[in-house]
């Protein structure tokens, strides 16, 4: 086993949903969106490491998941893969032809996250620009 | 040459037009357009947002309206026109003849372009559509070799647009009831081929599989390449052997007929994907761009670039990339 997989579960789940949350705040997600997602938990699982972070979504904001049910969605990749797909350096259905990202459980609900995540315009966040 | 290409959302415009679309294509979040899945494509702000967006860059926008309206659900696709013309989008993509004769009627400024779902192979079913309802370009099936495109472009004033890139079906555009079949749902009534609520991805000790409303459509072995859970890419039994019974999975790419579509007067090459993400449209559109400049300096040294190829490559789906029907030596 490796140590990473003897650390605590919800820490990291704690500050996904954080940073979900804050999605919200900053105007980069609609809950109209999401709203498929209300009442089912979600499970992000890295293929390398080993950990799974759990994440359920009430209507209103993302919280941790502990409980012991069956995610109602799955996801599961590498942890520098899940990072070039946060950074749009890569593309999911690419990923997954190559089997290097693969989604089980309710495909609806894994196209309305892939999709609410494609959508976010970056641009829109009220970022300090470098002076040129 | 023009280059047509994808748009899922607002940051895939963007990445289209940031790295040298000509036209972005896009659609509505509703069954008026053929990629309707949950999440995907424009609401009424993020389609004026990309309107502007284009516009200030000198780009055009495309709204698809590819599907075929259904008769309790009409006014759906005719509030979707009237949206279009109002937005300032520059074209309409239509496969209906309701819808095109609905939009000439209404807004005769609006520019018409035929879906490859209306399936018009022939130049005299494309010049139909342009004398009666103005039709400015069509979007070939395809399902027509090189030669049969030349006879199209020589014998139309319609501008013609071809596929340059991207997955193939079975190509029965416009007609495929295959995705209906199995869950009662297709592109052509609802929007969508093998929609996500009747799909399920499951890990089984067999291997990877995925089922539409049940059916098995295919398992894969560990490692073994994946393709979209549509039924025209499926492994069946078939009299004793389980194969690819309709198709094998393949991508599309015919960058090397550039020089061929330019002698003969296509107008515009299009990408398939508005279902892919931004880095999808930013990678394929870049090179594209590239591939169409260098046309245009010297279409006589014309040579597609291994890099070009590579970074095309990752993005297929299946196993090969093909020139599809273009490639057709024998009659």
């Amino acid at each position: 086993m490796k140590l990473l997989q003897l650390l605590p579960e919800a820490p990291p789940a704690h500050a996904l949903s954080l940073a979900l949350n804050a999605g919200f705040c900053l105007g980069l997600v609609a809950r109209n969106d999401l709203e498929p997602l209300s009442g089912k938990t979600v499970s992000i699982e890295t293929t390398d490491l080993g950990t799974r972070v759990r994440v359920v979504y009430d209507g209103i904001r993302f919280r941790a998941y502990l409980g012991s049910a069956p995610p109602d969605l799955t996801i599961r990749s590498t942890v520098s893969d899940f990072l070039a797909l946060a950074l749009r350096r890569e593309d999911q259905d690419t990923l997954f032809f190559t089997r290097r990202l693969v989604m089980t459980g309710d495909t609806e609900l894994g196209l309305v996250v892939k999709n609410v995540l494609d959508a976010i315009d970056w641009s829109r966040l009220p970022l300090p620009r470098p002076r040129s | 040459m023009e280059l047509v290409c994808p748009a899922g959302g607002l940051p895939a415009l963007k990445a289209a037009v940031d790295n040298g679309a000509d036209w972005v294509y896009l659609g509505l979040r509703d069954s008026t357009n053929a990629r309707n899945f949950a999440g995907l494509n424009f609401d009424e702000a993020a389609l004026a947002a990309g309107v502007a967006y284009a516009h200030a860059r000198r780009r055009k926008v495309l709204l698809a309206l590819n599907t075929y309206p259904q008769a309790a659900t009409w006014a759906r696709w005719t509030q979707a026109v009237d949206l279009a013309a109002a937005k300032g989008v520059d074209a309409i993509i239509v496969a209906d003849l309701g819808l095109l004769d609905y939009a000439h009627r209404t807004h005769p400024k609006l520019k018409l372009h035929l879906s490859v779902q209306g399936s018009a192979t022939s130049h005299e079913a494309i010049n139909f559509y342009h004398q009666r309802f103005g039709v400015r370009r069509a979007v070939l099936p395809r399902v027509l070799s090189l030669a049969q495109v030349e006879n199209v472009v020589r014998h139309t004033p319609v501008e013609i647009e071809v596929f340059g890139f991207g997955g193939l079906c079975v190509m029965v555009e416009g007609r495929c009831a295959l995705s209906a079949y199995a869950c009662g749902d297709s592109p052509n009534t609802m929007g969508a081929c093998s929609p996500g609520h009747a799909v399920r991805w499951e890990e089984t000790p067999a291997g990877l599989e995925s089922r539409l409303n049940r059916v098995l459509i295919d398992r894969y072995a560990p490692g073994e390449r994946a393709a979209y859970p549509t039924l025209c890419k499926g492994r069946f039994e078939a009299e004793g052997a389980t194969y690819y019974a309709i198709e094998e999975p393949a991508s599309l790419n015919t960058i090397e007929m550039l020089p061929e579509f330019l002698r003969m007067g296509v107008r515009a090459v299009k990408i398939e994907g508005r279902q892919r993400s931004p880095a999808y449209v930013a990678q394929v559109t870049k090179v594209w761009r590239q591939a169409i400049d260098s046309l245009t300096r010297d279409a006589e040294r014309f040579r597609p670039t291994p890099e070009w190829m590579a970074a095309l490559n990752r993005h297929a789906e299946g196993s090969q990339q093909t020139l599809g029907a273009f490639s057709r030596p024998w009659k």
